[in-house]
């Protein structure tokens, strides 16, 4: 099985009449994704490709019976566009768009929570989803993943992600679900959405996890596996060596008075008994032994 | 983007938050003369972004223009920490009773904004948050409900602040609120936050960081101008390219921000040190790639450069190209170590081949070219 998409789920692409949001687009539908979608207030009534075009998300959940959306609309209509979507019916909504003001994201995120608790929120300035072989939302190349499992993977990084898949593949190990849940201040899901649902899925046998400096994400995760996962994590964090204090592009990847480093996550995962390694090659071959070990 | 002091309380009173009169100047006699248009005693302050200002001599108290033209004339051209003072602040000096501590900023863990208040302000607040954390009354604010007035006097009352300042207090926060909030800030402080001897409570200092995110519905141009980078980050600002400058010798360039944190952990971990943080972003063509080329080689410091490309959407060879393409448009000094990954790696490789030399070397791990990279920059790797 995988979390939150699978071959079932049918997909509007908000700003799909963009450069960016076509590109991708129509290369989540090669992929096999149910692209049934895209909105467009001037262009309704046309297509992209063979996919109808509709002026509100509301307008395609009703043609089409579209459960997901992926934003791909600039960084100053995101906050609209997201309530847009969960006003019109979308129950996972996946902002790629990066850049979007902080303020924005934690008024969006909140109103979901109050007025649309059902919507899981994915980003913003995240890679996307990917259930290899059912469902690509987003950036990810989907070549570069091995269908079916046993691993789940989840990442704050979209190229150290793409690494994570492509070393896995030439291990030939598979991947249920990758959910790349951005950098952001206030990311929609967290470590421990996608950790929670791994531990339910029966088919994810063992996480990878991907982290970064800056918050403490990735040491309430640590916390939730200490107390809750049964099955076996490996992990990776970046930034050992980034100075404080310096944003190192990611608005998230930044170290401020002692919290957050790299050290200290790299602590908290390892007491709670994750097996981390010190670069992404290291944690690749700790997840291929973990895996040869499950059987 | 980190404020200047002035520029904090400007934004502030346009706010409607209470700061003493005042002038930004660069020069001895245009403090003497902000003097007096503000009225004596003045405080004359340094405007650099860096803390420990009043240690290092940058905030004095003048009651005269005598006085004025002496401490402007010592604290202009100072050096704070690495910081040359060009501007002072020149207020007119305010008389103190109590002094406070507020700000706002996101609590990522909780997604919600939280408001700090201390009784115990005028210090550091760390220093506050370590020794006696409930002189520190928090306040977590859902963005959607913003901070109400009676929510922010139940706020203020925790805070246990002389009664006279209660009301002051309430109306200040709730506009340092709007101020954090519709102006776009990541942080707003004010420390210290006072109240004087007739009752008005005032902000004394202004500590603000912007969310560059939110600059496309601001206009920021007069903060930007007083940024300082140096001279490397200035080239890579111009440039459009993410970049932080570090100490070490070994270039680096990578696409996304975690893979090139990941490059510079390597680096490190190999026994070299990186000279820089770059991250090109996803796309990695021609243009892009010999922009970073560019700031990267007029580092003097840098004596070997590793690019660390992995190809998603961007196929091998497209990067590939783009990398042949940028080095025929640049002459580079120090040696280059390429590692490319990823979708269509072999082809992209196959397009390096007839390119490689001493000079330009390709290594199929992050290790390996890493290894390579602290080598050929004399170093020896572990």
């Amino acid at each position: 099985m995988s979390i939150f998409v699978d071959e079932t789920t049918k997909v509007v692409y908000q700003g799909l009449t963009g450069r960016q949001g076509q590109f991708y687009g129509l290369r989540n539908r090669d992929y096999g994704t149910q692209v049934v979608a895209g909105t467009s207030p001037k262009k309704a009534g046309t297509d992209v490709d063979g996919i109808p075009i509709f002026a509100t998300v509301a307008d395609a959940v009703e043609a089409t019976g579209a459960t997901a959306s992926c934003i791909f609309i600039p960084a100053p209509g995101v906050k609209d566009a997201v309530i847009e979507a969960a006003e019109g019916g979308i129950e996972f909504i996946v902002v790629i768009t990066e850049g979007v003001p902080a303020q924005d994201e934690a008024w969006f995120y909140n109103e979901l929570k109050r007025d649309h608790p059902g919507v899981q929120l994915l980003g913003p300035n995240c890679p996307g989803i990917i259930s290899p072989g059912k469902c690509n939302i987003g950036i990810t190349a989907g070549e570069i993943a091995k269908p079916g499992g046993p691993v789940g993977i989840v990442s704050r990084s979209g190229t150290l992600t793409y690494q994570a898949l492509y070393e896995l593949k030439l291990q030939d190990i598979g991947v249920t679900t990758c959910v790349g849940i951005g950098g952001d201040p206030v990311p929609g899901t967290t470590f421990i959405d996608c950790l929670e649902r791994f531990e339910a899925d029966p088919e994810t046998k063992a996480v990878m996890l991907i982290g970064e400096i800056g918050g403490s994400a990735e040491e309430e995760a640590a916390e939730y596996i200490k107390t809750k996962m049964s099955k076996p994590v490996s992990a990776y964090i970046a930034g050992v060596t980034a100075p404080a204090g310096k944003k190192m592009g990611h608005a998230g990847a930044i170290v401020s008075g002692g919290k957050g480093t790299a050290a200290a996550k790299m602590e908290a995962l390892g007491a709670a008994g994750v097996r981390v390694g010190r670069n992404p090659t290291e944690a690749g071959e700790l997840m291929v032994e973990i895996v040869r070990d499950l059987t | 983007m980190d404020l200047l002091e002035y520029q904090g309380k400007q934004l502030f009173a346009r706010y409607g938050i209470p700061v003493s009169d005042g002038r930004a100047v660069q020069t001895v006699d245009d403090a003497v003369a902000a003097a007096d248009a503000v009225g004596y005693p003045v405080v004359v302050k340094a405007q650099v972004h860096v803390g420990g200002r009043g240690k290092a001599g940058g905030v004095k108290l003048a009651n005269d223009p005598a006085e004025v033209r002496e401490h402007a004339g010592n604290i202009l051209g100072l050096d704070i920490k690495g910081h040359v003072v060009r501007t002072v602040w020149i207020e007119h000096a305010s008389d103190i009773a109590q002094e406070y501590y507020a700000s706002f900023t996101l609590d990522r863990a909780a997604k919600k904004h939280l408001g700090m208040l201390s009784a115990q302000g005028g210090v550091e607040i760390e220093a506050v948050a370590a020794e006696d954390p409930d002189a520190i009354a928090k306040i977590w604010i859902d963005p959607v409900d913003g901070l109400t007035t009676e929510a922010a006097r139940q706020w203020v009352l925790a805070a246990q602040l002389d009664p006279a300042a209660t009301d002051g207090a309430v109306d200040v926060l709730t506009k340092l609120y709007g101020a954090y909030v519709d102006g776009d800030a990541d942080l707003v402080e004010i420390n210290p936050l006072i109240l004087t001897p007739d009752g008005r409570v005032h902000a004394l200092d202004a500590k603000v960081t912007l969310d560059n995110n939110a600059e496309f519905r601001h206009e920021w141009s007069e903060y930007e101008a007083t940024q300082v980078r140096d001279d490397r980050e200035q080239a890579a600002y111009a440039k459009g390219l993410q970049y932080v400058g570090l100490d070490g010798y070994v270039g680096i360039i990578a696409n996304g921000a975690g893979l090139a944190m990941s490059t510079l952990d390597v680096v490190n971990q190999v026994g070299g040190e990186p000279a820089n943080f770059l991250d090109i972003g996803g796309g990695a063509n021609a243009d892009v790639m010999a922009g970073a080329l560019e700031v990267i080689n007029d580092d003097p410091r840098v004596k070997s450069i590793f690019i660390n490309i992995f190809g998603g959407i961007t196929r091998g060879e497209e990067v590939a190209k783009g990398i042949v393409e940028a080095l025929g448009r640049v002459q580079i000094d120090a040696p280059i170590v390429i590692r490319l990954d990823g979708t269509n790696a072999t082809e992209g490789r196959a397009i390096l081949e007839p390119h490689l030399s001493e000079r330009l070397q390709s290594q199929p791990t992050m290790l390996d070219a890493a290894r390579k990279a602290v080598e050929l920059a004399g170093g020896t790797p572990s």
